[in-house]
């Protein structure tokens, strides 16, 4: 079966939005997809907004940019307003409450609010939001083996000190919301 | 006393794929292919590569330097190459027009080099955003003289690996500069890349002409001053008699053309991925879609080209630039053909939709 998912992460600066695309990316190479990974990149990064887009697919990759994503992972207010005209009826949304007004109006169908850095924080690890709506994520539109991100994560973090298992644990958490 | 540093070059072979940029790719392939010499100037969006060169230079025991500025850069890769070594520099559009009088050199000393432009919005500064607009710069000149540069145009992060590691190749068998023209979208984005040991199609030929100290042989002389009556143009015929080889020899490019295709779009770089998704988004039309590839600039595939538009009602060039490849395009096929141009600059990229739609609204299909 084909498989293709676009995917818009996009908070502010800090938020862990570049680690987000690299880890899913990463994940979906280890199980012989293709995928593409693009970086806002430059002075926006700095407390501004960072968004990337990755696009995982069974089949070869033509442009690595999208028009019209699959999933759209809005960490903030400024995110959801810049991309939420380019989402279809089809479109996955992960709003995070913490940091976005209740009241959109969306063309997506599926949307999945909750106050993903509230939930960090709460958990003691406000920087983990990412990891937990990547825990979300994989929940909702299994495209990847659970196992294959945890290995993922595990990668992307080592030789960080002890964030691995502070990120498996808000990992499980999303996976749990 | 000395000890010997274990030098670290992953080994080519592997089948696990990693994740890495094109920036990064670019790198890695320099050190594998030998490259000992690395000196440039940080510019956005091709640092990544900069900071790459400065991890894994060490590694190797090669030489990384932060030069004060382009033109050192460029200048300390003359020096280098001079001796023999493998030099690279690297730097985004605005760095890369500092320092073209040192590749004006490179060329007339016939010393081969290798320059890498992640290509940015320009004129002058610009910004940061991905763009095709130097076209004309790496393909027609740049520097002064009659030179040609050998331009490879990578579609992919692979193809960022694949076309370094044939750069470096190219450049010491012809002794000539090759450029390595990609932009912030090849830079920037991450794929996944397996290392695969490329054909080596050039023998290594030893570098006889090296300044590497005299004794026991006659001097060396590398030199692009030529006083005298008819001496610089007997050096500049002979330059003349390499560009034709490789012109005859180099050429590269990809085709993908239907047998009933009522549409050839013609783009190079991260342009030519973006002319696939085009193509795809068509492929319900009752005519179909062709796409032709350059993927050397210089020498371009002009009589490929010709071959592949023959008998296409329409041909349509897409570049994030307002024109430039468009030219060569015209000099392949002629007055007599059909060509449609769509281009957005200012490191603006064009939408796969607004080309879809320009082609149904002027009823190129």
């Amino acid at each position: 079966m084909k498989l293709e998912l676009k995917i818009i992460i996009s908070g502010f600066g800090g938020q862990g939005i570049l680690s987000l695309g690299k880890i899913i990316a990463r994940a979906a190479i280890k199980e012989k997809l293709h995928a593409a990974y693009m970086p806002s990149y430059g002075a926006e990064m700095r407390g501004g907004t960072a968004n990337c887009k990755i696009i995982v697919s069974s089949g070869e990759i033509a442009s690595p940019y999208i028009n019209r994503p699959d999933v759209l992972i809005a960490l903030n207010q400024p995110s959801l307003d810049k991309f939420k005209t380019k989402l279809k009826e089809e479109s996955a949304v992960f709003i995070n409450t913490s940091l976005i007004d209740k009241e959109y109006n969306l063309a997506a169908k599926k949307t999945f609010s909750f106050p993903f850095s509230q939930i960090a924080k709460d958990l003691g690890m406000e920087k983990a939001a990412n990891i937990i709506v990547l825990g979300k994520l994989l929940k909702e539109i299994e495209f990847v083996k659970k196992e294959t991100v945890i290995a993922s994560i595990k990668e992307y973090f080592s030789g960080k000190g002890g964030i691995i298992t502070r990120n498996l644990k808000a990992f499980r958490e999303g996976q749990n919301l | 006393m000395k000890t010997k540093k274990k030098l670290k070059v992953h080994s080519y072979f592997s089948n696990k794929p990693v994740l890495m940029t094109g920036n990064d790719a670019v790198g890695e392939a320099a050190i594998k292919s030998g490259c000992r010499f690395y000196a440039g100037y940080p510019i956005t969006p091709q640092n990544e590569l900069t900071a790459y060169m400065s991890r894994r230079m060490r590694d190797v025991g090669g030489v990384f330097i932060q030069a004060e500025s382009e033109l050192a850069a460029i200048n300390m890769v003359f020096g280098a190459s001079s001796t023999g070594t493998r030099a690279m520099t690297s730097s985004s559009s605005p760095g890369i027009s500092l320092k073209q009088e040192g590749i004006s050199y490179i060329a007339g000393c016939e010393l081969p080099a290798v320059i890498v432009n992640a290509q940015r919005g320009g004129p002058g500064l610009g910004n940061i955003g991905p763009s095709q607009s130097d076209y004309f710069q790496a393909t027609k000149g740049g520097g002064h003289g009659d030179y040609h540069l050998i331009v490879l145009a990578p579609t992919s992060v692979e193809e960022a690996f694949t076309f370094t590691v044939l750069g470096f190749d190219l450049a010491d068998y012809y002794r000539n500069p090759v450029m390595i023209l990609s932009d912030a979208i090849i830079g920037q984005m991450a794929e996944g890349i397996v290392f695969k040991k490329p054909r080596r199609e050039y023998p290594k030929k030893k570098k006889a002409w090296a300044l590497t100290g005299a004794r026991g042989r006659p001097q060396n002389i590398i030199r692009s001053l030529y006083l005298g009556e008819r001496v610089l143009e007997k050096h500049n015929l002979k330059l003349q008699e390499k560009y034709h080889l490789i012109e005859k020899k180099e050429v590269r490019f990809r085709q993908c053309v239907p047998e009933n295709a009522g549409l050839l779009v013609v783009a190079y770089g991260s342009m030519y991925r973006l002319a696939k998704d085009i193509a795809a988004g068509l492929n319900n039309s009752r005519k179909r879609v062709g796409l032709f590839c350059p993927l050397t600039l210089w020498p371009f595939p002009y009589r490929a080209l010709e071959k592949a538009a023959k008998g296409i009602k329409n041909i349509l060039v897409v570049e994030m630039s307002y024109g430039q490849m468009l030219e060569d395009v015209r000099l392949a096929l002629g007055k007599d053909v059909s060509i449609s141009f769509f281009g957005r600059a200012g490191g603006e990229v064009p939408e796969g939709e607004e080309i879809i739609d320009y082609i149904l609204k002027k009823k190129l299909l």
